[in-house]
């Protein structure tokens, strides 16, 4: 077996027997904590793909994030006051479903994808990382001067959405369920980097016209990922959302879409289990030096910086030695 | 008609014009080489078939479709399978993907490209930045050939490579002309060995096509002035 194949068996068996654990133990608190981890990670696998696999640097996925959130957050919303999202042309209510409202997450990310996939990947390097930046940023302010869904202060939802035949307020049960759609994201990730959609993807973020001279149409692969990297990252944001209960313009901010860039290279950009290390790393490193110091992020910082000048397979990539030929 | 037919083709880098007036014509199956001294427009010609250099004017013509406007992915997808100068293999994948990561349907597949080259397929789990130059060559005809082409071009493909292994480049190449079907163009500077092969020539000299002919017929005086051969 690869080394790499065996550090990704350990650590979604760590995914599974910490939140175990602390079932045993009593400490529901740890079990949100594994949650988190679970949903970030699987924001960070939506980045991946765009990130790692396309070298397409979008410095705005906290666009997708937040547009997940807002999913969540307008359809519960509108089933906890009974009232109808429109009328016209048909009747359309809100809903506290959670399969429901990852149908809608699903189809608004991928809307979003397209809109900023035809604009921004019309230009390559800074200028992409640029667009963007730009319309995360548009979604950013946008969210804060709309006051029908709570603006600057943001939105609570009083109770978790349901999932049919599971107690999604029992914290072991909603670790479940979004473990489950991690390992999913995970899988289909792995199908993906092995298919030729993925191969071209990779072969295209080395040299785009070398791919182009091949039959590679580069600009509708670019998009297709992209697509697929808005989605998985806004099923992610509508189950911050359900976590926390809450919704507010953070979660469209620039900052959420660096932290999102740096779960995947912490753990290691285009490997398969990069975005799940980094995001254990970062909420481990938040709870322990959290205490310690609220400018914890400085140490965080000094990490990253690390990771970026020695070791750029990220923690899979140091643990994996040479496998992949990535960087 | 004609496979392939270039009529009066002009092309600039900005406000350099490269190329003047280039003409030649290509027939099913057939090879033709394509020579002149370094700068004379060779691969510049090379560039604007493969759409990765915009025309400036003149005819370019794929069996009846013109490649002017086309863009690069499309002309490729026309059957057109260009093996690059300097190699330029898709180094993070295996050798294996970089063959898979084109193939289209057709009598080129895994097993006849791995016949047709052994040592792709003993080191087809390798990264491709890991193999031999000569190596990375086969890889990137090999990779050409995975699309099915009905015109294949190779640019320089024995420039800077062992005696040893430009003889195995060269037999490969023989053999794929042997299967028949494909047409190639071969841009070389090795009179010797495309003389073997080719079955036309056609000499550039400053951007202009100045002999056009049959292999056999080159004369000896043309081949010295325009080759320095």
């Amino acid at each position: 077996m690869k080394r790499e194949t065996m550090i990704n068996a350990a650590l979604l068996l760590a995914m599974i027997a910490v939140p175990l654990w602390a079932y045993y133990a009593g400490k529901p608190f740890t079990i949100t904590l594994a949650t988190k981890v679970a949903i970030l990670a699987l924001a960070g696998v939506g980045l991946n793909i765009a990130l790692g696999i396309g070298g397409l640097v979008s410095f705005g996925h906290a666009a997708f994030f937040g547009l997940g959130g807002y999913t969540m957050g307008i359809l519960a919303s509108h089933a906890q006051s009974y009232s109808p999202l429109f009328n016209w042309p048909f009747l359309f209510e809100g809903s506290q479903n959670m399969l429901m409202i990852w149908g809608v997450t699903i189809l608004v990310s991928a809307l979003a994808g397209l809109i900023i996939g035809l604009l921004a990947l019309r230009t390559s390097g800074v200028y992409f990382i640029m667009l963007s930046l730009a319309f995360g940023q548009m979604l950013y302010y946008f969210a804060i001067s709309w006051p029908a869904y709570g603006g600057e202060d943001g939105l609570s939802i009083y109770v978790r959405n349901g999932f049919p035949g599971l107690n999604t307020l029992d914290p072991i049960q909603f670790f479940a369920i979004c473990f489950a759609l991690l390992l999913l994201a995970l899988f289909f990730t792995h199908r993906l980097m092995n298919s030729p959609f993925g191969l071209a993807l990779n072969a295209a973020r080395q040299s785009p016209l070398r791919a182009a001279t091949v039959g590679v149409g580069v600009f509708r692969l670019r998009l297709v990922a992209l697509i697929i990297s808005a989605i998985i990252t806004g099923l992610a944001g509508a189950l911050y959302a359900d976590l926390n209960r809450f919704i507010s313009p953070t979660m469209l901010s620039w900052q959420t879409s660096g932290e999102i860039m740096v779960f995947v290279i912490l753990g290691g950009v285009g490997r398969l289990m990069g975005p799940l290390a980094g995001a254990a790393l970062f909420i481990i490193l938040e709870q322990v030096l959290g205490p310690i110091s609220e400018y914890w992020h400085i140490y965080l910082g000094a990490m990253l910086l690390l990771v970026v000048l020695f070791a750029r397979g990220g923690i899979i990539g140091s643990l994996a030695k040479r496998d992949a030929a990535h960087e | 008609m004609s496979l392939l037919r270039l009529t009066g083709l002009s092309a600039s880098y900005g406000k350099s014009q490269a190329l003047f007036d280039v003409n030649m014509q290509l027939e099913q199956g057939e090879v033709l080489a394509l020579m002149g001294r370094n700068g004379m427009g060779k691969s510049t010609t090379i560039r604007c078939l493969f759409g990765l250099l915009p025309t400036g004017g003149g005819q370019l013509e794929f069996d009846g479709h013109n490649l002017a406007r086309l863009a690069p992915h499309k002309i490729a997808r026309l059957g057109l399978g260009l093996v690059p100068e300097g190699r330029r293999c898709f180094s993070t994948l295996t050798v294996q993907e970089n063959l898979r990561v084109a193939a289209r349907s057709g009598p080129w597949d895994m097993a006849s490209v791995s016949a047709l080259f052994p040592r792709l397929a003993e080191r087809k789990q390798q990264y491709a930045a890991s193999l031999s130059g000569g190596e990375q060559q086969m890889l990137a005809i090999g990779r050409a050939l995975m699309t099915n082409p009905r015109l294949l071009v190779l640019d320089e493909a024995t420039e800077g490579l062992a005696p040893l292994v430009r003889q195995e480049i060269w037999k490969a190449i023989s053999k794929v002309k042997a299967e028949g079907h494909m047409s190639i163009i071969l841009v070389d500077k090795s009179l010797k060995e495309l003389s073997k092969i080719a079955d036309r020539a056609v000499i550039l000299q400053r951007g202009k096509s100045v002999w056009n002919g049959a292999m056999g017929d080159l004369p000896a005086d043309i081949a010295s002035r325009y080759l320095g051969v």
